[in-house]
């Protein structure tokens, strides 16, 4: 049952959370405190230095940890439980409704992801609100297709078409099979899609269309530090390589939850 | 080549497991051994073992010879020259061991290139007539056909005639006819009987059912759990098992065919 | 094979269909009224009013989509409500720097991804093959944006070898400087799309590497560079080739930030200005010349795996499957 790469991921993601968790209650200076120097770099006062208009680096990037966990939550939340009724509803219709929706769904994925939450932040503005649903309804086909074809897969086995003849209700079919056969691809995805989530929020902001201070994230500091880049390297890289090992924690999950849901897959992502 | 032997031969897992301990056999051309035990036993094993494909992660020791010649760890480029040439295996699952994204006439073609330096129409006629010659019939069209659109048998036969295509002087067959019904796989048995008799290979022939090695092969080799527990010609084991679980094999394949009986003499 | 490539263009019109529906109803649905575009802040009802009249947002939703269509038909996609240029020609001038963008870094991508993927399934437990394993890891985590900001930091503000951005202004005319000022952005999706392909490519290679018809090749005597080349390379596209579809999307999403790091005067830079004006008949034609090419690729790249993998079509009887 033991995973290297599950441990790795937990540890990785439990970091961020913890900076998120201090943020909320703790942070060197006040987000909007633009007290210090302009463009300072690390020293005693701001350990990792102030950003073009004097506020602390540090305090930023763990508000950034925050709203980047925030909305990544919020966004697999929306888009993983959308995805999953809809992956159902589309495994147990007649046939012609699930053609449709397998039909839309691939339309749905054909439309990227970031352009689909740009649309819905364009008519919205940014806000945290606004970028959980933006990205949470892109999500929804991405989670909706494999678990339809996963819901479909438990439906097809025998004892399940038993249990469904003999008179099982449809929610004992979906609480008895269907749940405890799916989880493990779902976790999986969910926890990639977290990855993703951050990414494209992180995008979106970075283009200018995610939520303002004070709930700028990391994506929206490196909007800010590119022009400095050459003065200030760390306002950079710092929130760059936060914004890595979130990421690279979600999937070293999703691979966790992998090898243990099915060791034969030990090695491959 | 006249001579494969192979001496302690052991494959050892990546976490030390021995999969296979001592194995020792020697098979001479024109002669038939047959490679017996359960499912499990490490017949598959020895035989990737002596051709140098084990499993990713499996290491093999001791030493495997052809005419006194090393192969147990020689460099591949050696091992390319032996593989098809001196030693031409057919596996065990019929379907698998056919590429199926190619057509059955390129697959056969490819051993036919190889070692016979066949191409263009020469090589078609080869492929249609080693397709006869493991009694397909119609080679035209199972040339013509992928993997998925021919039978069980078929996709068996087809497999045979890959390896018999490179002319090896020796043949390993690992559970040629597991996956086949009793009519044909006594078909499959006369054949191969009839092929390696007229072009005097050497024969290694890998089953977990006696009555059906002992119908083809001269001397018998028994595994069980990875180590060889008994050797000896067909007749001596199957009347005088020395191991109780040779024992066991001859007294299940007594109640499975009574036709043993017959076999002896 | 003609059963199948009907039903499947078929499917094709209808997901084209669908999408443009869907993208002409959000477009409108979504709160946020077009016509502020046209307006100064302070504008008065009735010239508000004008305004909509002008863009024709007053019409019932059912007359605006009719007139869109048969716009469509005639390839006129509206005109921008910022520069009242065709938005068909303000795309098709921009065309030149995206496309070549996105097909070169995909090229690039699958030309890195392919021999890597493979090389890491062939050399597993080794430690390059870890390394590589890792890297292409690290790939699939970083920011496609934030990968071009270190280049350009590293490669055009520190050593000085290539432009930061800006695109000539003599467009194609001057190739040599066109070619160089992409150069790095490619490299930037590349590398990105390279990490996702490769993951791709990995797990093919490792179905074929422990497939028994590799190892039937090779036990008749191919040498195993030679196997891989004959059956390998087959075997991997047939399960990668539809996810090259899916992938190229990306790429061009990758492009669409880029363009943006780099300054390229290309449809990613215009869609994101576009939506910080709200300038919607430029948002609808780009998303609707998008994604009707992810949809069409999508079509391509399903014909060709039927074409790679024989399984998937049924032969004779003409039961398409
Ligand atoms: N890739 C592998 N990894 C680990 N163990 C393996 C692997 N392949 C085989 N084994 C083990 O090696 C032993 C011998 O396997 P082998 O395939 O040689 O059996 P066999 O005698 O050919 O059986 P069968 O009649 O079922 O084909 C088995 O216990 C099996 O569990
Ligand atoms: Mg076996």
């Amino acid at each position: 049952m033991r995973s290297r790469a599950l441990v790795a991921g937990c540890v990785l993601l439990g970091g961020v959370v913890a900076i998120a968790l201090v943020s909320a209650l703790w942070t060197p200076y006040d987000p909007g405190d633009t007290s210090g120097g302009r463009l300072e770099p690390p020293g005693p006062e701001h350990w990792l230095g102030t950003d073009r208009l004097g506020r602390d680096l540090l305090t930023q990037l763990m508000i950034g940890a925050r709203v980047a966990l925030s909305i990544g939550a919020g966004a697999v939340a929306l888009g993983g439980a959308l995805g999953l009724l809809a992956g159902l509803a589309a495994g147990f219709a007649v046939r012609w409704l699930d053609d449709v929706m397998a039909v839309a769904l691939d339309v749905l994925i054909a439309f990227p992801t970031l352009l689909l939450a740009m649309l819905v932040i364009a008519a919205r503005r940014g806000s945290l609100l606004s970028a959980v649903t933006a990205i949470g309804l892109a999500m929804t086909a991405v989670v909706a297709r494999p678990a339809r074809q996963q819901v479909k897969r438990v439906l097809a086995q025998d004892y399940v078409t038993a249990a469904r003849t003999s008179g099982t209700s449809w929610p004992g079919i979906v609480a008895g099979h269907v749940l405890p056969n799916i989880w493990p691809a779902l976790a999986v995805n969910l926890a990639l899609q977290l990855g993703r989530a951050v990414l494209a929020e992180a995008g979106l902001s970075y283009l200018g269309l995610g939520p303002p201070p004070p709930n700028a994230s990391w994506g929206h500091m490196l909007r800010e530090a590119q022009t400095t880049v050459l003065v200030a390297p760390g306002d950079v890289v710092a929130p760059g390589l936060l914004l890595v090992l979130l990421v690279i924690g979600a999937n070293l999950v999703a691979d966790g939850v992998r090898e243990v849901a099915d060791p034969l897959l030990r090695g491959r992502w | 080549m006249r001579l494969l032997e192979a001496e302690n031969l052991t494959v050892r897992t990546a976490d030390g497991r021995e999969l296979l301990q001592d194995v020792s056999f020697r098979l001479a051309r024109g002669d038939r051994l047959g490679l017996i035990g359960e499912s499990g036993a490490g017949k598959s094993l020895t035989v990737l073992a002596v051709v140098g494909l084990l499993p990713a992660g499996m290491a093999a020791s001791g030493r495997v010879l052809l005419d006194g010649e090393p192969i147990l760890g020689a460099p591949e480029r050696v091992l390319n020259t032996v593989r098809g040439r001196g030693i031409a295996v057919v596996f065990q699952d019929p379907l698998a061991a056919l590429d199926p994204l190619m057509r059955v006439g390129a697959q056969v073609a490819e051993p036919l290139r190889r070692h016979r330096g066949l191409r263009g129409a020469a090589a078609r006629r080869a492929v249609l007539e080693a397709l006869a010659e493991v009694r397909l019939s119609d080679p035209d069209r199972i040339a013509r056909s992928y993997p998925h659109e021919i039978s069980g048998g078929q996709r068996q036969r087809v497999a045979m005639a890959m390896a018999l295509a490179c002319e090896p002087a020796f043949l390993i067959a690992d559970e040629p006819t597991a996956a086949l019904d009793g009519t044909v796989q006594a078909e499959m048995l006369a054949l191969l009987d009839r092929l390696v008799t007229a072009r005097g290979m050497g024969l290694l022939f890998v089953g977990h059912d006696l009555a059906v090695v002992a119908r083809i092969s001269h001397r018998i080799l028994v595994l069980e759990g990875g180590r060889a527990v008994e050797e000896g010609e067909v007749g001596d084991v199957l009347r005088a098992p020395s191991h109780p679980h040779t024992r066991d094999l001859v007294s299940a394949a007594r109640r499975l065919h009574g036709a043993l009986e017959r076999m002896l003499p | 094979m003609a059963a199948y490539l009907v039903r499947r263009a078929l499917l094709l019109a209808l997901s084209l269909a669908v999408s443009s529906v869907a993208l002409f109803v959000l477009l409108r649905v979504l709160p946020g009224d077009p016509a502020n575009a046209l307006l100064d802040v302070g504008a008065t009802a009735r010239q508000a009013a004008a305004a909509r009249h002008e863009l024709g947002t007053d019409l019932p939703l059912s007359q605006q989509f009719g007139g869109w269509l048969r716009d469509l038909a005639r390839l006129d996609l509206g005109r921008s409500l910022v520069s009242s240029l065709p938005v068909t020609s303000e795309i098709a001038g921009r065309l030149g720097v995206t496309v070549p963008l996105t097909v070169l870094a995909f090229l690039l991508a699958a030309l890195i991804a392919v021999p890597t993927g493979f090389l890491i399934a062939l050399r597993r437990g080794t430690w390059y093959g870890t390394l590589l394993a890792g890297v292409s890891q690290l790939g699939l985590a970083v920011p496609v944006f934030w990968v071009g900001m270190l280049l350009v930091t590293v490669f055009a503000l520190r050593l000085r070898w290539l432009p930061a951005g800006g695109f000539p202004a003599e467009d194609w005319a001057a190739p040599a400087a066109a070619l160089t000022s992409l150069l790095l952005p490619v490299v930037t999706i590349a590398l990105v799309m390279a990490a996702s392909l490769t993951r791709y490519v990995h797990s093919a290679a490792l179905d074929v590497l422990d497939s028994d018809y590799l190892r039937t090749a090779r036990a008749l005597g191919a040498p195993l560079r030679a196997a891989l080349w004959r059956h390998g390379l087959r075997g991997v596209a047939a399960p990668v080739v539809p996810i090259l579809a899916i992938e190229l999307a990306s790429t061009f999403l990758g492009a669409v930030v880029v363009e943006n790091v780099f300054a390229l005067p290309g449809l990613g830079s215009m869609l994101v200005r576009a939506f910080a004006q709200h300038d919607y008949p430029v948002i609808q034609g780009v998303l609707t010349l998008s994604t009707a090419t992810v949809l069409t690729i999508g079509f391509v790249a399903d014909t060709a795996q039927r074409l790679i993998d024989p399984r998937l079509r049924r032969t004779a009887a003409g039961t398409s499957a």
